[in-house]
């Protein structure tokens, strides 16, 4: 290791490495022996398979895990880090997947919250407003330092998540997955920023599962699997597509399946239909107006919209989960009575809510307990009053194969990484062979080979009969899989369009609420 | 301050599974050493008075037989209490249903005079239950189906409870007021439950109340009905993530109703006990000055609600105020006693954090962080030492 004081040029370049990280967690070694170092001025993309440890090595960087081995450096110079706070001190900075905002507190005070330099005892609000405004004009982030949080749209509260960072001092900013949240143009804002932070020396370290994002953003990429460095490029100096960098990490093409629309949806009866359904979203506002859908068995009908714009309440409230304020679903053939969540899972709906933790998965119970949480009532996997530990465990076991998910039936899903707590939701919905399957965002967090076998069962599920409606705000996954497309804008559809004549431009005029003359499509 | 070694609190990612139950033990063994600095401290032989603990307690003739006494009612509001609190749902009510508990099952005993043992306890425990139920019913319907804040109403119920129990034995010639004597006219007082129809109990030397058996019983079903049955697997859901138990179409609402109803059923339960087993009237007083119900809950807390643990904590507990209650005298203020009762509870109580955190003496900065490891020994052998953790169990340990 170098001492501190016969530091070389090449050390100053890295803001922060990793030498020979090691971390294990029970059963699974998550790190082990990584080398990895973000240099000023630079997007450094990390990319690797669901579990490979991504999470895992950004966590050790900002010091909410010890290595077990290994040696993080800052600077060039060996540091410890206990807690975030040392982390935030060496001016390592972390925006996770979920925010640490208080919703009720303005966009400045979140900034300082818990946080407060030396003779900065008391909170100068005007002054902290004002710096905030200065950080988030030097990177384009539009943001007004005296809004609450909890007005704010996920786009800007990473943005709050990322000022925050820098208010704090960062010069490395490490992203978690940030635009699986995303709109595409908010994503758009959010690169320009990075880019800028780039230009102006920080360092950032990128993690993400798009691919095509990552070639168009990054300078270097480094891909890990299972645990170690499997490789690293220079995007700077080698070109490498999205492909490429598939190739490089699961270590074949990937192609995307995409529906063969060969054999058409017949005339049959729809085997979900919500007629001028409306609703609310908790503080009164209407959250739908007036929706009217219907999907048939067999047939795929995507929902694009940008995130925001009812796309949850649609997914509540077929579900059960939320009160329609007026409407009537009907649920193959008969109608569906509001608020009764297991009537309608009873009556072969399964739902892919939006919100993976925390509602369709509980975190802090196991993956065995969460692969049967809709099932556990099922005669077979009990006896009388009784749950039967050996049956839910070999069904888990099944379902953990052949979704391949990177976990142990006793581990918590807590525990797991997102694209593999994803993966149980998935495995644990489409293996109930529904008859109606209603999906949000259902590749959102998968690795590439992962989000292939998920829209390869979805196209499976619908060839099979199954009616499935899929809520997503990536359009292109929607192209691809879709027969109909209904864009959905303020809680209103604007219109449904043929998947045949569609393409992203007609649908994007919709998604800004436009109508189909505007468009110029035929009503299918 | 450089010679001050540092130290920190570092979050533990998975306590070694042996902790938990470890904890409390160990936490009791330091209270001690503590309680010994105390009493050395005030002039008095720990040592002796520790001895003097011990056979007040336990060793002393009869002595156990007390213990088990004092632990008998803990032991079921404990068990009233594990069984919300478990589930997030915070019934502090046990007090009030054990007092309504007691007023049907003292109605009970008194009203079948004519009936055998066995059956006298049947009726008087399904009253006990009933009454327990009842009162806790109206605080779980408000919280589920108005959203009123159980602890509020709870506590509320609690001080309700004592003045009915005092105006049907004080302020009224209601049916469970004794008037068969001119004294008892005089003296207000509860009609006693006939002495062939007090509740049995086993053992001779060591003397068991009907109560306590059924208490360890209770205990052991509990813990199956939470681990091992489809309802248990509801209400842990439910505690974990309220959102993921509607998703999971269980109902939530009811389920909490179900759940309330149990814990007031455990708390009437031991109001019925009171009057079986050792009071054998309504004591209006003695209930209200007893706070059984707020105990329980200390009870359950030292074994962070699990069912069959509450089981050892109501006798640590009962031991304590047993022992407490013995020694007091010339040489020993209660205060003392109360002192060293105090920092056990307290040591037990705060030991839990132990569980999630470790201390870290010294260790700090890049003088003694661990070099990286040469090649490929280095990370086989951690692979090696964590391979046999196993993960944890999750929320019904
Ligand atoms: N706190 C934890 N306890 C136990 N195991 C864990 C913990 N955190 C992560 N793991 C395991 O470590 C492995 C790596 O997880 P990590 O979250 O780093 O993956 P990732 O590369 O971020 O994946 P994803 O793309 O799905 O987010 C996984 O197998 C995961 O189950
Ligand atoms: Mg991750």
């Amino acid at each position: 290791m170098t001492a501190a004081g016969t530091r070389t040029q090449d050390q100053d370049l890295h803001t922060v490495s990793a030498r020979g990280i090691t971390k294990a967690f029970p059963g699974v070694v998550a790190n082990d022996g990584v080398d990895f170092d973000a240099d000023r001025g630079e997007v450094h993309a990390l990319l690797g398979e669901n579990g490979s440890g991504k999470t895992t090595l950004c966590k050790i960087l900002t010091g909410l895990y010890r290595p077990d081995a290994g040696q993080v450096l800052v600077g060039g110079n060996p540091v410890s880090f206990r807690s975030p706070a040392d982390a935030y001190e060496a001016g390592i900075f972390m925006v996770h997947q979920h925010f640490s905002l208080v919703s009720s507190m303005t966009v400045a005070e979140n900034v300082v919250l818990g946080w407060h330099r030396e003779k900065r005892r008391v909170f100068n609000r005007r002054q902290v407003e004002e710096e905030v405004a200065r950080a988030a004009e030097r990177f384009d982030m539009h943001v007004d330092p005296r809004a609450v949080v909890s007005r704010l749209s996920v786009g800007e509260r990473q943005r709050v998540e990322i000022l925050k960072a820098f208010y704090r001092g960062a010069r490395t900013l490490i992203l978690d997955e940030p635009t699986s949240v995303l709109t595409p143009q908010e994503a758009e804002q959010l690169f320009v920023s990075l880019r800028r932070m780039a230009s102006e020396g920080e360092s950032v370290v990128f993690i993400s599962h798009k691919l095509d994002e990552v070639s168009a953003l990054c300078d270097r990429v480094t891909v890990l699997r299972q645990g170690h460095v499997s490789g690293s490029a220079d995007l700077r100096t080698t070109s490498v597509d999205a492909r490429g960098l598939a190739r490089m990490m699961v270590g074949r093409d990937i192609a995307f399946s995409r529906r063969s629309r060969s054999e058409p949806v017949g005339e049959s009866e729809p085997a979900l239909e919500l007629r001028e359904v409306s609703a609310v979203d908790a503080d009164g506002t209407p959250a739908l107006r007036e929706v009217t859908l219907s999907v048939r068995p067999g047939e795929i009908l995507g929902v694009a919209g940008v995130a925001g714009n009812g796309q949850v309440a649609l997914g509540e409230v077929i579900a059960g989960l939320r009160d329609r304020t007026g409407g009537d679903i009907t649920l193959r053939g008969e109608p569906l009575a509001p608020g009764n969540p297991r009537a309608a899972s009873d009556r072969g709906l399964a739902y892919v809510p939006e919100d993976r933790i925390g509602t369709g998965l509980s975190p802090g119970l196991t993956v065995a307990d969460n692969c049967v949480l809709k099932s556990y009532r099922q005669r077979q996997l009990g006896r009388g009053p009784f749950l039967v530990k050996a049956r839910i465990l070999a069904r888990t076991q099944r379902l953990l194969e052949a979704f391949n998910v990177k976990g142990t039936a006793d581990s918590l899903v807590r525990q797991l990484s997102g694209g593999n707590a994803q993966k149980v939701l998935l495995a644990r919905e489409i293996s109930s062979e529904p008859q109606v399957l209603v999906v949000a965002t259902p590749t959102r967090g998968l690795d590439v080979s992962a989000m292939e076998s998920i829209r390869s069962l979805l196209l499976e599920a619908a060839a099979r009969g199954a009616a499935i409606l899929m809520i997503s705000e990536d359009l292109a996954e929607i192209l691809d899989l879709a027969d109909r497309i209904a864009v959905i804008s303020r809680g209103r559809i604007q219109g449904v369009l043929d998947a045949d004549g569609a393409d992203a431009e007609q649908v994007g005029i919709l998604m800004m609420g436009g109508s189909l003359e505007d468009a110029g499509a035929v009503a299918p | 301050m450089r010679w001050l070694p540092e130290i920190h609190f570092e979050r533990r990612l998975k306590p070694p599974r042996w902790l938990g139950p470890a904890t409390p033990p160990i936490a009791v063994i330091v209270a001690l050493a503590i309680g010994a600095l105390v009493l050395w401290a005030s002039g008095r032989d720990p040592v002796d008075i520790y001895q003097r603990m011990v056979r007040a307690a336990f060793t002393n003739p009869g002595a156990f037989s007390n213990t088990l006494v004092s632990a008998t009612p803990i032991l079921l509001t404990g068990l009233a209490a594990a069984i919300t609190f478990r589930m997030k749902v915070w019934n502090i009510g046990a007090d009030g249903q054990l007092m309504i508990g007691g007023v049907l099952a003292a109605a009970a005993g008194t009203f079948f005079a004519g009936q055998s043992l066995p059956v006298v306890m049947a009726l008087m425990l399904l009253a006990g239950i009933v009454g327990g139920a009842l009162w806790a019913a109206i605080a779980a319907v408000l919280r589920a189906y108005l959203n009123t804040n159980e602890v509020l109403t709870t506590l509320m119920l609690n001080y309700i409870a004592p003045l009915i129990l005092f105006y049907l034995v004080f302020s009224s010639t209601s049916y469970w007021r004794d008037l068969s004597s001119q004294h008892a006219k005089v003296f207000p007082l509860a009609k006693t439950l006939a002495e062939e129809h007090f509740w049995p109990e086993y053992g001779t030397t060591v003397v068991v109340p009907f109560g306590f058996i059924l208490g360890a019983v209770l205990a052991v079903v509990l813990l199956f009905l939470v681990r091992s049955t489809r309802f248990g697997f509801q209400m842990r859901v439910s505690a974990d993530s309220p959102a993921a138990g509607r998703y999971a179409g269980i109902r939530t609402g009811r389920l909490l109703v179900v759940v309330m109803l149990l814990s007031g059923a455990v708390a009437g339960i031991a109001g019925a006990s009171q009057i079986g087993d050792f009071s054998h009237r309504l004591e209006p007083r003695n209930l209200q000055f007893a706070v059984y119900g707020y105990t329980g809950i200390a009870v359950a807390a030292l074994v962070r609600y699990h069912p069959v643990g509450v089981v050892i904590s109501a006798v640590l507990v009962g031991a304590l105020s047993n022992a407490g209650f013995n020694l007091q005298g010339l040489d020993l203020p209660l205060g003392l006693i109360g002192v060293n009762q105090g920092i056990i509870l307290l040591l037990v109580a705060a030991s839990e954090v132990s569980t999630r955190y470790r201390l870290v003496i010294g260790r700090r900065g890049r003088d003694e962080t661990r070099a990286p490891p040469d090649g490929e020994s280095g990370s086989t052998a951690v692979v090696d030492g964590i391979g046999n953790e196993r993960p944890s169990r999750g929320a019904d340990s």
